[in-house]
């Protein structure tokens, strides 16, 4: 019997950059086939090839022995491909029924047969043990569950081969569990999945086949058996890599970052940081662990001065900077690597040099009076990409046109670069590539040792798990426990982050 | 995931080469246009263009009346661009002339001073007039947020409403048959570069002056850096400690200081005197000659010459062809929406799209 899916000689151009480079694979049913590669490495292009929304340049699409050219998602759909986005493709608005049935609905006359769409729904989601509250609004549901909808979605339409982009980001360690499950159940009923991620630990826990890009070209097909997180890690980037940040115990010195009560309003005026006091020292990396949404994203918005908190102090370095905007916080000898660089990190239309002195334009050398200064601003820069290994041709290229690992070296360079008291990383590493995520790491472990203190928010376990001395998990906006960094059990932070403290009764 | 692929670094040339290609092309093609509507009405393309292209710089005295109807558009194209760097849209530039005339001519009639200080004195009263009408509605976009291009609309009605009855009634020169303030002191009047004949006057070359001024403030100074990090991205600007509400208010005050000084330039300058409904649209034109300038302070000087040009050239044209003077507005018009839509422009001329070198001319509604 033929593969279910064969890809010979995929190739795909883009202006200046060959996005895919004559690849190769097969998808067997009933298989579970991993792809790994750093970002830009061609995992999104293929994909998109596969899903009918790019045309390759070269190559050849197989189903089940079949040639195919497939026009545009819906084509792909009708071929039996589903795709379940990072990014879900569900309206908030509507029920979990209304969402799987939307643009394939069951019509009696002019009037959608829901009665019989929640039949099949029921039945699908019986038989891959996905529990669905098929009359729950989506916006009501956690993510984990959101994540279920767009999988039965894509079964719905008669997926028989399902691709599943990086499912893992945006769930807690036993969301992940529950997935997995699933997926086994859906490979032991015949269905086929391509499975993409950058972690390595998943992919070899779940995996049949792994496949490894790394720059358009597969470098690597192997089995789980055959390798393990340090071998992946190398064919990833195409050198060794240190996964395992080594680090002296901290030495904690006077305390730097002194929260009181803190309490901390949403956009939307709802509580999202109900009451939280904390601490951290010079020379120590103070870890928030929990999952997206508790309140990580407000704390560190009132900490830095970018929101005004309800109630409570801030106190950095001696100095009371509650509610005094980003100006007092820098001043205080705050860095801050903000959790989504693009939006609050970078200006993209500036070029690199003047996006390192971003909060420094307005001090000597870079200002005389109110005049800027271009020589010492580019000398800056240039010291600080070669320091940093920002890789870019030149100091005045435009911040969009560097990968994203570059532009957060930017980031990390421009806060690093004046001396501190406190560092605040909020997702210092979301979304880049390993090579980027070792460096940066080392840079903050270093300015630990610098006798900075360092407040890391962050959503990925194994970050907070490398880096931390000390680790509070944060859960609907309050500090519901502290674990020291050694030896912590990623078991029970992970029940920790679901609410679950370890009396067993949800906090 | 998907990295988008890597765009090459820009060469000097091919930049002015992209900045300058979309409004020449504009140009050409509204000129091209305008032929057809020309040749539909029955009328010689040949006699109408020939008129207009004399009339705006077939003689030394058609030159300078061009250069002296661009002037305004300079002061006010630099008004409306400053506002655009720092991602605001002041529509009020119209009103904020009202205001600077006005200042403008009162200090230059009622006040007495020396010869020269006079008139010194009433170009900065002009422009620190417009530069608080600008600032008002700054003031409450940064307090209150609300969206300026609602409230410049309005304190363009309550300006010119107001400088109307100023001029109507307590300024009123009633000496004249004619609504209108006195005219000003002879000290208080900018002086002609080549005397009354040609009636090229130094607010000309004090327009040059803002243009490179506003090239150097937006490019060198960390005001300008300011201004230009919160039209390019507010967030990063309050993230990276810089004063937000304060760089919005300061750059509504130097927009309608440019504006001020197109107001007081018009008046000590040219007509010596305010009349009643003076300003003819400079405000609302001056959107266009931004646009046109692609948001360049520098690339507002041909941009306003231009316009200047076809304004002046307008009137012999009519008188050798027959062709309505009007059909300049249906030109202009076209030209701005082809600057506006410059992706009709590439699309026409099979350019490829630079994207990336688009600006934010103004951001959504409210926040």
């Amino acid at each position: 019997m033929p593969p279910v899916l064969e890809v010979r000689n995929l190739t795909k151009r883009f202006p200046g950059i060959t996005a895919t480079d004559a690849v190769n694979f097969t998808l067997e049913a009933g298989e579970i086939h991993a792809f790994l590669g750093e970002n830009g490495a061609g995992k999104s292009t293929l994909m998109n090839m596969l899903y009918g929304l790019y045309r390759p340049d070269e190559g050849q699409i197989l189903l089940n022995g079949q040639a195919v050219q497939i026009n545009g998602a819906n084509d792909a759909i009708k071929r039996g491909l589903g795709m379940v986005h990072q990014h879900f493709m569900l309206v908030p608005t509507l029920t979990v029924t209304e969402n799987i049935i939307l643009g394939n609905e069951v019509v009696n006359g002019l009037l959608i047969d829901i009665a019989s769409a929640q039949q099949r729904i029921r039945t699908l989601a019986q038989t891959f043990g996905l529990d669905i509250p098929v009359d729950a609004v989506v916006h009501d549901l956690p993510v984990g569950v959101q994540q279920r909808v767009e999988i039965v979605k894509a079964l719905y339409r008669g997926a028989d081969i399902l691709i599943l982009d990086e499912p893992t980001a945006v769930l807690t360690p036993q969301e992940a569990d529950d997935l997995f499950v699933v997926i086994k159940r859906l490979k032991a009923q015949g269905k086929s999945i391509i499975f993409i991620s950058h972690k390595l630990r998943e992919v070899l826990a779940l995996a049949d086949r792994i496949s490894v890009l790394r720059r358009g070209k597969l470098v690597g097909d192997t089995t789980p058996d055959q390798a393990d997180e340090a071998k992946l890690a190398s064919m990833m980037v195409g050198r060794d890599v240190v996964l395992h940040i080594e680090k002296r115990p901290a030495t904690p010195g006077e305390v730097v970052l002194d929260i009181n009560h803190l309490q901390v309003a949403d956009e939307r005026g709802n509580i999202a940081v109900s009451d939280v006091s904390l601490q951290i020292h010079r020379g120590e990396i103070v870890g928030i662990a929990g999952v997206q949404g508790n309140g990580q994203t407000e704390l560190v918005a009132a900490v830095t001065g970018l929101i005004q908190p309800l109630h409570g102090t801030i106190v950095v370095a001696g100095a009371d900077i509650t509610g005094q905007g980003t100006n007092r916080a820098i001043d205080a000898g705050m860095g801050h690597i903000p959790e989504d660089r693009q939006q609050h990190g970078l200006v993209l239309s500036y070029s690199i040099a003047d996006n390192m002195v971003l909060s420094t334009y307005d001090i000597a050398p870079f200002a005389t009076g109110l005049i800027i200064n271009e020589a010492p601003i580019a000398a800056q820069a240039t010291a600080l990409v070669q320091r940093f290994d920002v890789r870019t041709g030149s100091i005045d290229a435009l911040a969009s046109t560097l990968s994203g690992g570059n532009q957060q070296k930017v980031v990390v360079a421009r806060e690093l670069a004046r001396p501190l008291n406190l560092l605040v990383a909020a997702q210092p590493t979301r979304g880049l590539d390993v090579g980027s995520i070792e460096f940066i790491h080392k840079s903050i472990v270093a300015e630990r040792d610098n006798g900075t203190g360092v407040l890391l928010v962050s959503a990925e376990l194994d970050e907070i798990l490398a880096l931390a001395d000390r680790i509070l998990v944060m859960y609907r906006g309050q500090i519901i426990a502290e674990v020291p960094g050694a030896g912590a059990d990623r078991n029970q932070i992970g029940l920790l982050m679901a609410g679950i403290t370890s009396t067993g009764a949800q906090a | 995931m998907s990295t988008p692929p890597p765009t090459p670094p820009t060469s000097g040339w091919r930049t002015w080469g992209g900045i300058l290609l979309v409004p020449v092309l504009a140009i050409f093609t509204a000129l091209v246009i305008g032929a057809i509507i020309i040749v539909a009405t029955g009328a010689d393309v040949i006699a109408a263009y020939g008129g207009l292209f004399m009339g705006a710089i077939g003689s030394p005295r058609a030159i300078a009346y061009t250069l002296v109807e661009a002037t305004p558009y300079i002061f006010g194209g630099l008004a409306v661009l400053i506002g655009f760097r720092a991602g605001l849209f002041n529509i009020g530039v119209e009103g904020q002339i009202a205001v600077g005339s006005m200042c403008a001519a009162v200090v230059g009639a009622f006040v007495s001073l020396p010869p020269g200080l006079h008139a010194v004195v009433a170009f900065i009263a002009g422009a620190l007039g417009g530069a608080l009408w600008g600032a008002i509605p700054g003031w409450l976009r940064a307090r209150t947020g609300a969206h300026e291009v609602i409230t410049t609309i309005m304190f363009n009605y309550i300006a010119i409403r107001s400088t109307d009855y100023l001029i109507k009634v307590p300024f009123l020169d009633k000496a004249s048959s004619s609504q209108r303030t006195p005219f000003i002191a002879e000290g208080a009047q900018l002086p002609f570069l080549f005397g009354p004949d040609y009636r090229l006057h130094v607010g000309f070359l004090i327009a040059i002056v803002a243009a490179v001024a506003t090239a150097w403030i937006l490019k060198r100074t960390i005001i300008g850096f300011e201004i230009r990090t919160t039209g390019a991205n507010p967030d990063a600007a309050h993230y990276a400690g810089m004063n937000v509400p304060r760089t919005i208010i300061l750059t509504m005050a130097l927009s309608g200081l440019m504006a001020g000084m197109a107001g007081a330039s018009q008046v000590l300058g040219l007509e010596h005197n305010l009349k009643a409904s003076f300003s003819a649209g400079y405000g609302f034109d001056s959107i266009a000659i931004a646009l046109l300038a692609a948001s360049n302070p520098l690339g507002v000087i041909p941009a306003a010459m231009f316009w200047g040009a076809l304004r002046n050239g307008a009137g012999l044209m009519q008188l050798n062809s027959g062709i309505s003077i009007n059909l300049i507005n249906i030109v202009q018009a076209l030209v701005i929406a082809f600057v506006a839509a410059d992706q009709i422009v590439r699309q026409i001329y099979r350019i490829r799209s630079a994207r990336s070198a688009g600006i934010t001319l103004s951001r959504g509604w409210g926040r």
